[in-house]
């Protein structure tokens, strides 16, 4: 199927039955009637029955009464609803391809210390992962480089700046929201386990020795951070020697970039809390499998968690087996700000269910669809262009046929940066493909 | 009889066969999976098999009366495809394991026995793993937490074998260093291996028949020896044992039941069988059951054609399919993973629900006893409190052979006790040397789920 051509005519939209192109028409809009609207905004009910115009990729009107103007491409919505777009709020779609291959993976860069690393740089726009995500209603990104699931021990360090894109375009840049949204630090373990993958087997040691290790790692990132603060003040007093690494610190430093620290442990979280205290640098926390029990600290210090995934196993063997499923709804009634993300590729699409799954388990309804839309566009100084259906913003949205974070729901539409755009992906085609093929004679 | 004395085995044993008391779940929506669904409807249980289902059972005299209002009662889920409860189960070093068995490590302390228990899972096929063709013995336990590692065995059930095809028997991906490769080292490789090892099975039995035709004879001669590799081939030959085939791509799919047809084998099922929407034709005409992931794909190459419409475009070619989960973590929501084949590919949400009952029952040869809630079936069940569709849906309750072994009410009651139990044994130990001591634990986490090898 092919998607819109955007400076000229609508060529074929893959919208189909629902959908009457004008063609021809000078400016590209549509409006999406009759559905009922979750527009999120603060204090919103849903508009029951109305439509949403959108013109050069921004909602230009919104309600219960909008006038369709002449030439907007009309898409019925009867009986359907209406949400922003799902933002994964960190992942590695674009980075990563075939897992077990690693030509086709550029999440993990050699050393540790890569803050002048971008992910944007390496965001392959052709991934079969991106229709993917999308045909369930994931518009747009975080991708974030670094060893962000892998297993314990190993990977601490700064491994690149996350970047946030759309899941459509012909080319990054197009796809660009903002390549450089947090610094993210995979914040050491203090561990007396390691596994050896030379020996495939656990290396252990003293707890002194782990102790000194964690200790000396986190003071190597205070002397970065103070290096980077050294450069700032040289490079305003005149100084031109060009250093990439301290340079891209210096927003980090300078209290525009978030540190997204990634850090499960309790032990952990409350390490990463006190330092970035320390350095006064903004943070935001990444996984935070036991944030749960440093919900008091996280809500003082006015930290927010991307929790991992929800569907994964207790830490610990007496873990009560629901933790984290309660997790999400713990923090919330604390008063702690939780958004979620995959943290992954191939699964981004799982999205609405990670954030589902918690709501059978305490968290309310409403704040799991925020947050998957609202709180990540807050967590990423980008509300002013995300993450609620508001007249202005950008159109990243979904029609679905229900509740999106309902397994049965589908998504029949999908709009990515004002543009609807096709739903089809390989997993789609290959489907349609050997649906086809014929059956054996009887 | 071996049956019976199995049975008797167990109970003495200690394993939870001892049934109480009668019990009726009354008021809820039953879903019973092969004979439509009752709303409201009532199972009675007796001596730890379903006497009756309907809209109105008998209630006996001092029946324990369970409210199930406004919830969903369904038959407890059984997984085709786990390594759960085992300890190391993977014996790479040959091509040929099938003189090992799963059933000889099955640990019954693992904690993922009861935190699929209180996702609805009452019965897992425990499968060797997939390093070469030909694999080890599988057991199929029931997850009767508290039972010793004989009482969690599935009596009576049919024994059964793993093969393995493509990626991980030819052993592609990186090894330790210094580990000598092992034939095969291909897809055509992998397929000699499983016709030599069907030859040598043939032989050997053929030594068998010509030794017992000579005593037949009178003729005084000695047994051949006995190859403990060889016996569960025969009888895979024989079709007592089911073959549960690891496999992926279309190809190796298509030569694994070409290599079976020569020898008069059908195989059982197709584990993960992420291309068998490929030649869905060619396994419905072999008669082989289907078992898949829902969802997974891009992890490694041939997995990267794998699409979520597998199982409905197997069902929708006559092939029997089920949802497994090959994993501690997705066994927990099953009914989840169910609830996607109605998403990609329109099953029903019958169809949906048989593929984590009655269809991977079927497949394992325990169709006729466990899978669905009908009269004379083991009373092996879960309540959840939504539909079980439903991503909101939580597991209130998992009875497994009647005794209800898993209930959220008593769990959450129960984490008291463990907190305090936890903060006394904490306390010991920090009268110890606490200097070298942090607060306890910790392995390696899991990572999410990408990270988890298949």
């Amino acid at each position: 199927m092919t998607r819109v051509d955007r400076n000229g005519f609508a060529i074929a939209l893959a919208l189909t039955g629902v959908c009457t192109i004008a063609a021809g028409q000078e400016e590209e809009s549509w409006i999406i009637q009759n559905a009922r609207i979750h527009t999120l905004a603060e204090g919103a009910e849903p508009i029951e029955s109305g439509s949403i115009l959108i013109r050069d990729g921004r909602i230009v009107e919104i309600g219960a009464d909008v006038t369709a103007p002449a030439g907007a491409a009309v898409i019925d919505a009867a009986g359907m609803d209406v949400y922003p777009g799902m933002m994964d709020s960190v992942s590695q779609l674009g980075l990563t391809e075939i897992g077990a291959i690693s030509a086709t993976v550029d999440t993990v860069e050699l050393g540790e210390m890569n803050p002048h690393l971008r992910a944007a740089t390496a965001i392959h726009p052709s991934s079969e992962h991106l229709p993917v995500a999308r045909a369930n209603g994931i518009t747009h990104a975080v991708v974030a480089p670094g060893r962000l699931g892998g297993f314990g021990g190993g990977g601490a360090g700064i491994s690149g700046q996350a970047s946030i894109v759309h899941l459509d375009g012909w080319t990054v840049e197009e796809m660009d929201i903002n390549a450089s949204a947090g610094m993210v630090l995979t914040w050491p373990t203090l561990s007396t386990r390691s596994f050896n993958l030379a020996t495939f087997s656990m290396d252990r040691r003293s707890f002194r020795e782990a102790k000194e290790e964690y200790d000396r790692q986190v003071a190597e990132l205070g002397e970065v951070l103070d290096a980077a603060r050294r450069y700032a003040a040289a490079g305003e007093a005149g100084a031109r020697e060009r250093d990439v690494r301290l340079a891209a610190l210096g927003p980090v430093v300078g209290g525009e970039m978030p540190l997204l620290i990634l850090a499960q442990g309790e032990r952990e979280i409350r390490g990463a809390v006190e330092f970035t205290k320390e350095q006064g640098v903004k943070m935001i926390l990444l996984g935070g499998s036991e944030a749960w029990k440093v919900k008091e600290l996280l809500v003082e210090n006015g930290i927010p968690v991307i929790l991992g995934p929800t569907q994964r196993l207790p830490g610990e063997e007496d873990e009560a087996y629901d933790q984290p499923f309660t997790t999400p709804g713990e923090l919330h009634d604390a008063g702690v700000t939780v958004a979620f993300a995959t943290f992954g590729s191939s699964n981004s699409r799982l999205l609405p269910y990670e954030a589902g799954h918690a709501v059978g388990y305490g968290l309310p309804q409403e704040a799991a669809v925020r947050a998957i839309t609202v709180v990540p566009a807050q967590l990423f100084g980008l509300a002013e262009d995300f993450g609620t259906l508001e007249e202005g913003k950008v159109a990243n949205l979904i029609v679905v046929n229900g509740d999106p974070l309902e397994i049965r729901t589908e998504v029949e539409h999908v709009f990515v940066n004002g543009v609807p755009v096709s739903l089809d992906n390989r997993h789609q085609s290959l489907y349609e493909r050997y649906r086809s093929r014929p059956r054996p004679e009887r | 009889m071996r049956h019976t004395k199995l049975f008797l085995a167990a109970a003495l044993l200690g394993a939870p066969l001892a049934f109480a008391q009668d019990t009726v779940i009354r008021g809820g929506t039953v879903l019973t999976v092969t004979e439509g669904t009752l709303s409201p409807g009532e199972v009675l249980i007796r001596d730890g098999k379903i006497a009756e289902v309907g809209t109105s059972v008998t209630v006996p005299d001092g029946a324990e009366v369970i409210d199930a209002t406004g919830m969903f009662v369904m038959p407890g889920i059984v997984d085709a495809h786990s390594h759960i409860a085992a300890e190391s189960i993977n014996e790479g070093s040959v091509a040929v394991s099938s003189m090992t068995g799963t059933g000889d490590v099955v640990d019954p302390y693992d904690v993922n026995i009861y935190r699929e228990l209180a996702g609805g899972v009452t019965v897992s096929n425990i499968l060797h793993g997939s390093a070469n063709p030909i694999g080890g013995l599988n057991v199929i336990i029931k997850h009767r937490w508290g039972a010793d590692a004989a009482g969690l065995v599935l009596e009576g059930a049919p024994p059964g074998i793993k093969f393995a095809l493509g990626e991980n028997p030819k052993r592609s991906r990186g090894m330790p260093a210094g580990v000598e490769r092992r034939y095969p080292a291909t897809r055509m490789g992998v397929q000699d291996v499983i016709r030599q090892a069907f030859i040598e099975a043939e032989a050997y039995r053929q030594e068998f028949a010509d030794y017992e035709a000579a005593q037949a004879r009178g003729e005084r001669v000695l047994p051949p020896r006995r190859d403990m590799k060889l016996e569960p081939l025969v009888e895979v030959l024989e079709g007592t044992r089911l073959v549960h085939a690891h496999c992926y791509r279309q190809d190796e799919i298509l030569q694994l039941l070409r290599v079976a047809e020569e020898f008069g084998v059908r195989i059982a099922t197709l584990q993960h069988v992420l291309e068998g929407y490929k030649v869905a034709n060619e396994i419905a005409a072999h008669g082989a059951g289907a078992s898949t992931f829902s969802d997974w794909w891009a992890y490694k190459v041939e997995a990267y054609d794998a699409i979520p419409h597998n199982a409905a475009l197997m069902t929708e070619r006559g092939i029997l399919v089920s949802i497994n989960s090959d994993s501690a973590e997705e066994a927990r929501h099953l009914n989840q993973e169910a609830a996607k084949t109605v998403k990609w590919g329109g099953m029903s949400e019958e169809e949906a629900l048989k593929m984590i009952t009655i269809n991977p029952a079927i497949q394992l040869g325990i169709g006729d006893r466990i899978g669905s809630l009908e009269a004379g079936k083991d009373a092996d069940l879960a309540i959840f409190d939504r539909h079980p569709l439903s991503t909101y849906a939580v597991n209130q309750m998992t009875f497994v052979d009647g005794e209800m072994l898993f209930s959220r009410e008593r769990d959450q009651a129960m984490r008291e006790t463990m907190a305090a139990e936890r903060a006394e044994l904490e306390e010991k130990l920090s009268e110890g040397d606490a200097a070298e001591r942090g607060p306890g634990r910790r392995g390696p986490r899991r990572g999410p789920r990408e990270g988890v090898r298949r």
